[in-house]
């Protein structure tokens, strides 16, 4: 890595437990390369937080490589930052500019309550996989491969609507902190394949009730979901999971 | 709770209503505007009036008229019931939000917009339909509206406040038609390109129309 020579301020969320009120500090940091990640930055201005024997920014991660959806933050006002199709971890500091400043937030949303300074419960996400996101199967042997056929554009959309990593940044992005661009990746991946048919129904039904239990907000169609999505999850799914919730409501055995 | 009250106090079926009175609505407006649009006949009135007097008396128009009327006040209840669970739904808000950078103003403002809507709509009504109907209904004759039309739009604020209504109802038809469609889960590259292009075709025409009606008549063009 090459040596730094960035100069930056940042304005970063700080809040010590959720029941607490939380507040903006500002932080001067010197000797950011541009090759730095955005979250290796943060590990500098930690370092330098802890030799000031002062209290490190609290921050989710895990892989660093883009691919888990642990890391979040609001970065100048859009979750992940300014990049499009990276996660905070793949965003690296040359798109910042020396000497700017950088404010960052957490996730705000009702059903995303934050837990300490940047990291946020997003357990609501879980809770709506368990109520749905799932195919049930009998254990055993695995069945032959392409035993069930399934149609490439099926196969495609189904895999593109997996690639969700469940970060949140749909609700983080939206103005209503709506998770349908979530929710209806999951309904959509399992829909379009042989092995979600079983549960198609319940599925939608299940999961949409979930959904609006853990109080996040209605979608207004305003794209912003997909816009800022580190997957590019498509939009094409949130209609996916109307229909699939309408005609379940009209058909399913529920009552 | 039944599946029928379940299905539409969801998320997904509050969407819904939206969407079908919405539609609803827009249908409203073809006729709205077509009827408006016989001033231009520029004949004293009559053509205008021959129509405006089938709209008022047709029974079968009358009774449309009390579903029209459940149909704006259930768009705007929902709306209202929508915009609070959303605002709700974010307690506490960004400090700094970069919301242009995905997506459009109008999109995210559609609250906003239908207020103003609504602002326009209390001083439309009651400057024609009510006046209209209140007689009606206590004489059994209809006003001259023709005549109301040259006298009311004579006054320069006024043709101001309807022509910034017309504004507000572009805004809101250019994310609401195509929205609506969205809401009934119509999103697909075989059709979203009409519908796109009907949305924006319809948002500028119907506005436009009527925002002519009273500029015409301020500046003597119909008389």
């Amino acid at each position: 890595m090459s040596a730094g020579n960035m100069r930056l301020t940042l304005k970063v969320w700080r809040q010590s437990n959720t029941n607490t009120q939380g507040g903006f500090e500002n932080y001067n940091l010197d000797g950011v390369s541009p090759d730095m990640s955005f979250l290796e930055m943060f590990d500098i201005l930690n370092e330098q937080l802890i030799e000031e024997n002062k209290e490190p920014v609290a921050f989710d991660h895990d892989c660093r490589e883009g691919i888990c959806g642990m890391c979040s933050m609001f970065i100048n006002g859009q979750p992940h930052g300014p990049l499009k199709g990276v996660t905070t971890c793949q965003l690296h500091m040359r798109s910042f500019q020396d000497g700017d400043t950088i404010t960052v937030e957490p996730w705000r949303a009702g059903a995303f309550p934050v837990i300490k300074d940047l990291v946020v419960d997003r357990d609501g996400f879980d809770r709506i996989i368990s109520a749905g996101g799932f195919v049930s199967v009998n254990t055993g042997n695995a069945q032959d491969a392409n035993n069930l056929p399934i149609a490439k554009e099926d196969a495609d959309d189904a895999f593109s609507a997996a690639a969700c990593i469940g970060c949140g940044a749909c609700v983080a992005a939206c103005k209503n902190a709506s998770a349908m661009l979530f929710v209806s990746a999951k309904i959509s991946q399992l829909a379009l394949l042989p092995q979600g048919q079983a549960e198609r129904s319940i599925r939608a039904e299940k999961m949409v009730a979930q959904m609006d239990a853990e109080g996040f907000g209605n979608c207004t169609n305003t794209h912003a979901c997909s816009a800022e999505c580190p997957k590019e999850i498509s939009f094409e799914n949130i209609a996916r999971m109307n229909r699939e919730y309408l005609g379940a409501k009209v058909s399913s055995k529920a009552l | 709770m039944s599946w029928f009250t379940q299905a539409l106090t969801s998320s997904i079926g509050k969407k819904l209503i939206m969407s079908l009175t919405g539609l609803f609505l827009i249908s409203f407006l073809v006729i709205h505007a077509t009827i408006n649009a016989m001033i231009f006949y520029n004949d004293g009135g009559e053509t205008f009036s021959h129509w405006g007097h089938f709209m008022g008396t047709n029974p079968i128009i009358r009774t449309l008229e009390i579903g029209l009327v459940l149909g704006f006040l259930l768009h705007i209840a929902d709306g209202l019931w929508l915009t609070k669970a959303n605002n709700d739904a974010r307690p506490v808000k960004y400090a700094v939000s970069n919301a242009s950078a995905n997506s459009k103003w109008y999109s995210r403002s559609m609250g906003l917009l239908g207020t103003l809507i609504l602002i326009f709509l209390v001083i439309h009504t009651s400057h024609f339909w009510i006046p209209n109907r209140t007689n009606q209904f206590a004489t059994g004759e209809e006003l001259n509206l023709y005549q109301m039309m040259l006298d009311i739009f004579q006054n320069i604020w006024v043709v101001l406040i309807y022509v910034a209504g017309c504004f507000s109802l572009f805004w809101h038809l250019l994310h609401g038609f195509e929205s609506a469609f969205k809401s009934l889960g119509l999103y697909h590259v075989k059709y979203n390109g009409a519908i796109h292009f009907v949305g924006v075709a319809f948002s500028i025409v119907i506005p436009v129309l009527f925002a002519l009606m009273p500029i015409s008549i301020f500046f003597g063009w119909v008389y």
